[in-house]
């Protein structure tokens, strides 16, 4: 591949064009999840758990089953018990036990909202009439909803099974303690005893969902030869091909899945929750079913990410040498195992050089929704806690907070302490960006104050595949297997029409079905403009050696002696001949005369994406009245690799800056003590708006990775990271108040006021 | 001979509490083979459950990864994105 790690006379990578799928989008002509209509097609409807713990007794469907309009009532009963069985799926682990568990309640309840049946009608007012006359006897049983208090020996148990994994000696007895990992290199008490300053800290965040606009919703259809389509919004076709096959026990090879336009996922849809229901339901009634979950379901029952606890000790020498780190990360799952415990852990100080560490973590069940990724999965957690107590430190040391990270940071050589040493990264580049950008010297007034954070995420490549096809005419399509959420056929097509030498315009992206490619994993990881556009790259220039073989066999000379320039075919010296630059368009016209079609399909397991590092700059004030924060101005600075179409780069630090700060300030999931979650609805559950929030500046620094076409890194994940911490450590600028629980809502900042002023 | 890390406990745990380990093995195939013959059950931990990061580079599955007398293999859990 002859663009990898940066080229320089770029026409088309790194501008700005016009995404292929914006005019569909804003006009409203965009087929999301729920807009697909099919003759005959049912509305399907979910019956849920009222309950936060409790064993179910007895589920009469009889008087559901007869209401006229009504084709189809079905539980778990309807489908295969699946055993414990954690496999591969996408691009991490899933335990089919538990994702056919939470799809459909077995035995018992975990949680409010739990799904327990689901019935398909003729009308949605005919399934909704129906789910009440589903019976349902519960035991209703004693709940935990708190992280810790699911710790404690005498917690109700979730699952009887479930015993500590990670533990020496295995235990004897179950618990809500489903994992405890550790990494750890050097030797933190002699890192400790070297220190000259220490600081120690406990934070906590809460439960946070991904808020995407658009519910969770699919179309199933059974076909009577058993060959099935399911039309639906996802991170990933091929996930809900393989999931859907696997937890209702069919060939993979039975099941088209075809990906719906996705209005938002942020990782929350890197699983499934209705598809294989709807298609049980079809299967019953004969009929094409439609699931479309309401905003209060998708609160109820869609993963949201963990909330966890952070416990943070760091030692250093007076002139800010990190000696030791000791970090605790205990984090919710949900109702069954699985938080992004790894990545917490892992995460928490990479952008560190520090050669004693110690993280350990914890994964623990509780009366919750299963969590599911959310942008960074985990890193904002772990990063909340250390990069507080990195804030803490510097103020410790009166030392400036970005000085203190660049006496530390991470650069070529440095092992973190989960083994793995950086290369290529630009960190320290990144520091100095935000060290020398004005907004960091501008002057703050009164209540006002400011915060930096930093934040690292791995970025990851994985399974994948791709195709371009000359069209007759000269044009050019691009195919991918993996759903567009954040602008990634714009990226892909400007990668193919770069390497094409064809205009953007000339290059039409297209995201297909199962059917249509080959497999490839979810779009998560920031990874899609990234693998899939090595795929697309490496497809494109197997079509320019198709190309410069169809100009040989024109101008009847070999094919060596044909280069490819400017998209055009020009013959490589004088020697080969006096000819004419031939254009692509004109060899696509001649494709039938020299050996039929043109085009290419690469697969790989695309591996080398290059981490990324983020430094974010909050400024703020503190309303004292009312406890109110208001965002005065935010800079974003990011290693973005290359950005491949820059303003779609910016949206991502946009987008992922907006989302920490509501994580930061507002969002969180409050339950009554029945174990009822309180707020399932944007009134009660605040996500900021476009009207909470400045202009986010950012800043794109540029250091690229050798190992991508063009240098690129993946870029969507890293800004979240630093929010949380950013803000609390502008607030405690602000009012001198180290805010460690979050969120930083007005009555919470309010208490701590008084408190303070007591 | 290449050198592998293991930096979590669950790895450190089958291979008797060491850190780092140095197994004979021209490709990540047969380092995989190699630790499953010196710790069993490690191999398969790695080959199900783990990614690897060669030389920096994390691999999500690096069967055919050559491997050179200077090789750093870190064995980390499988990454997965939102």
């Amino acid at each position: 591949m002859t663009y990898m790690g940066g080229k320089s006379d770029l026409r088309v990578v790194g501008t700005r064009p016009v995404r292929p799928d914006g005019v569909d989008k804003v006009t409203g002509r965009a087929n999301f999840g729920a807009d697909l209509r099919l003759p005959g097609m049912l509305e399907g409807r979910i019956k849920r758990s009222p309950y936060a713990h409790a064993r179910i007794l007895r589920i009469d469907t009889t008087r559901a089953a007869a209401l006229k309009g009504v084709l189809a009532v079905v539980t778990s009963a309807d489908f295969p018990e699946i055993p414990y069985e954690e496999a591969i799926s996408g691009d991490g682990f899933v335990n089919y036990r538990y994702v056919s568990g939470n799809m459909l309640a077995r035995g018992k309840v975990l949680y409010d909202g739990h799904a327990v049946a689901a019935v398909a009608a003729t009308s949605a007012a005919i399934a909704e009439e129906a789910l009440d006359l589903i019976e349902i006897d519960y035991d209703v049983l004693p709940h935990v909803i708190d992280v810790e208090a699911a710790m404690a020996p005498d917690a109700p148990l979730l699952h009887d099974d479930l015993f500590t994994a990670g533990l020496t000696p295995p235990p004897t007895a179950p618990s809500n303690i489903s994992k405890r990992i550790a990494f750890n290199i050097g030797d933190v008490a002699t890192g400790f005893a070297e220190a000259e300053v220490m600081v120690e800290g406990r934070y906590t965040t809460q439960a946070v969902h991904q808020g995407y606009i658009e519910p969770h919703a699919c179309v199933a259809t059974w076909g009577a030869d058993g060959q099935s389509t399911i039309f639906s919004s996802s991170q990933g076709a091929f996930m809900v091909r393989s999931l859907t096959a696997k937890l209702m026990g069919l060939d993979i090879a039975n099941i088209r899945a075809v990906p719906a336009e996705i209005g938002g996922g942020f990782g929350g849809k890197t699983t499934i929750y209705l598809e294989p229901v709807a298609l049980a339901l079809s299967r019953k009634a004969g009929r094409p079913v439609r699931i479309v979950m309401n905003r209060e379901e998708v609160f109820r029952a869609s993963g949201p990410t963990s909330g966890g606890v952070v416990a943070v000790k760091l030692g250093a020498k007076r002139d800010g040498t990190l000696t030791a780190a000791q970090v605790t990360v205990t984090l919710q799952a949900g109702a069954f195992p699985g938080s992004p415990l790894g990545p917490a852990c892992m995460c928490a100080l990479a952008m560190y050089d520090i050669k004693n560490v110690a993280i350990t973590g914890y994964d623990v069940v509780s009366n919750r929704p299963k969590v599911a990724a959310y942008r960074a999965p985990g890193a904002p957690i772990g990063s909340f806690g250390a990069e507080s107590a990195m804030d803490e430190l510097a103020r410790k040391l009166g030392m400036d907070p970005i000085a203190l990270r660049q006496k530390n940071a991470a650069r070529e050589g440095t092992r973190t302490a989960y083994g793995v040493t950086h290369h290529d990264i630009g960190f320290e580049q990144t520091l100095a960006a935000a060290k020398a950008h004005p907004h960091y010297s501008a002057p703050l007034g009164v209540n006002q104050g400011r915060g930096v954070a930093c934040g690292f995420w791995f970025n990851i490549g994985g399974e994948s595949a791709a195709a371009v096809h000359i069209n007759e005419d000269g044009t050019a399509s691009v195919v991918s297997p993996n759903p567009d959420i954040g602008g990634s056929r714009a990226s892909l097509a400007m990668m193919a029409a770069e390497v094409l030498g064809l205009p953007y315009e000339k290059v039409r992206p297209i995201v297909a079905d199962t059917a249509s490619i080959p497999v490839s994993g979810m779009t998560g990881g920031s990874r899609v403009t990234f693998a899939i556009g090595t795929c697309v790259v490496a497809a494109s220039e197997k079509v320019v050696e198709q190309l410069k073989q169809r100009a040989a066999m024109i101008w009847d000379i070999p094919p060596d002696a044909v280069e490819w320039k400017d998209g055009q075919a020009v013959p490589a010296g004088p020697n080969a001949g006096g000819f004419d630059p031939l254009p692509l368009a004109a060899i696509a016209a001649k494709s039938a005369r020299t050996g039929g079609p043109i085009g290419a399909e690469v697969t790989a397991n695309v591996q080398g994406a290059g981490a990324s590092f983020a430094v974010h700059i909050c400024d703020l004030e503190v309303d004292r009245e009312t406890g109110r924060v208001t965002v005065l101005r935010y800079t974003a600075l990011q290693d973005v690799g290359r950005a491949i179409h820059p303003s779609y780069v910016e949206g991502q630090l946009q987008g992922g800056v907006a989302q920490g700060l509501g994580w930061a300030l507002n969002e969180e999931y409050v339950y009554s003590a029945e174990g009822r979650l309180e707020n399932p609805g944007f009134l009660d559950y605040r996500m900021p708006v476009a009207s909470d929030l400045p202009m986010i500046a950012t800043v794109l620094v540029e250091v690229p990775n050798p190992r991508a076409p063009f240098g690129l890194r993946g870029v969507a994940e890293v800004p979240i990271v630093p929010p949380t911490a950013a803000v609390a450590n502008a607030v405690r600028s602000a009012i001198g108040l180290r805010m460690a629980d979050l969120p930083i809502s007005p009555p919470k900042l309010l208490a701590a006021l008084d408190v303070a002023a007591a | 001979m290449p050198t592998v890390v293991l930096a979590g406990d669950a790895a450190r745990a089958l291979a008797g509490g060491a850190a780092e380990l140095t197994v004979a093995a021209t490709s990540f195939r047969r380092l995989v083979t190699e630790l499953d013959a010196r710790f069993p059950g490690l191999g398969r931990l790695v080959d199900e459950g783990m990614a690897v990061a060669i030389d920096g580079v994390i691999f999500q599955d690096a069967y055919a990864v050559p491997l050179t007398e200077a090789s750093e293999i870190v064995l980390i859990p499988k990454i997965a994105g939102g």
